[in-house]
């Protein structure tokens, strides 16, 4: 497999672990670096990725667990993490504003998330990955999968709900 | 789509019992415009989601770089080990070297201890001797 090859297997799946990575560090650069790191693995052991039969559910599979050792030596030198994409608008009078503020806070909900249920609602809600593909970039049963994105879902609209009822915190 | 319709699939929608063909037809529908007030909620979920799906990454991939950091730490370990090993056999020379000669010294102080001793014993029974030889003219 050489360079060329290479990079017409990764280049329709990059936006995906790209996005993934944000969605779980938060802040673009962070992303940007675990993307570059996870494609230059993926490099690294191009021998074996004709083994595999689903290249992209592997790659978001390393993904996933690259952040999460990401986000464990984060906590361990007790750096706290700051999102960069969400803007904070006091007083919004335009209709059209607000409705954007709302946007925005699902995005800080999300956040809010456990991670298991922030990975499982990008998947699918963002990528939009079948329940299969899901499973196994999770590794996780298909019940459980369903349960998770079912209270993610809820989750957000629920808040969302209730911001809206008591207006702006 | 029709409200009723819609309002039946938000309700799987939130059991996440959704095909993903019943997504994509909420989502057309989120983001066509004129959504019912009461679903705004779920307005503002479709729309966020669409937005994240926009964002690309951008860096060109570079697939060289990075190569110097992980080789020098096998080397490390490797050099690490190779010091260990043969400090572990000089290590072991010296010591071994070391207790030679403090046997050695052991050894030969012991020795000369025997040997001064004996040779006290050795006067002691040549005296013995002499008061014999002495007692033995004198009888005769």
């Amino acid at each position: 497999m050489n360079q060329s090859d290479f990079l017409a297997v990764v280049l329709p799946f990059k936006d995906k672990v790209f996005r993934l990575a944000k969605r779980l560090l938060v802040s673009r650069e962070e992303a940007e670096d675990a993307t570059q790191e996870l494609i230059f693995k993926l490099w690294k052991n191009k021998s074996k990725i004709g083994n595999y039969k689903n290249v992209e559910a592997f790659a978001m599979t390393m993904t996933k667990n690259y952040c999460y050792d990401r986000l464990k030596s984060k906590q361990a030198s007790n750096l706290t993490l700051v999102h960069s994409n969400y803007k904070e608008k006091e007083t919004s009078l335009d209709k059209k504003l607000e409705y954007q503020d709302s946007v925005n806070q699902v995005h800080q909900l999300i956040e809010k998330l456990p991670e298991n249920q922030k990975i499982i609602i990008q998947l699918r809600d963002v990528e939009q990955y079948d329940f299969d593909e899901i499973c196994k970039m999770v590794n996780m049963k298909p019940t459980a999968v369903r349960v998770a994105l079912s209270r993610a879902r809820k989750t957000i609209r629920e808040e969302l709900t209730k911001k809206h009822n008591y207006g702006v915190s | 789509m029709e409200l009723a319709n819609i309002e039946k699939l938000l309700e799987k929608y939130d059991n996440a019992e959704t095909t993903l063909q019943e997504e994509v037809a909420l989502r057309n529908y989120f983001t066509e415009g004129n959504v019912a007030p009461h679903l705004q909620e779920y307005a503002c979920m479709f729309e966020h989601f669409s937005n994240t799906k926009e964002d690309t990454y951008k860096r060109t991939i570079n697939l060289v770089s990075k190569k110097s950091k992980k080789l020098n730490f096998n080397w490390l370990s490797f050099a690490a080990s190779l010091m260990l090993l043969f400090s572990v056999y000089f290590g072991k020379q010296e010591y071994d070297r070391y207790r030679a000669v403090k046997i050695y010294a052991q050894v030969s102080k012991g020795l000369q201890l025997l040997s001064t001793n004996l040779k006290k014993g050795e006067q002691a029974v040549a005296q013995l001797y002499k008061h014999e030889s002495v007692v033995n003219k004198a009888l005769k």
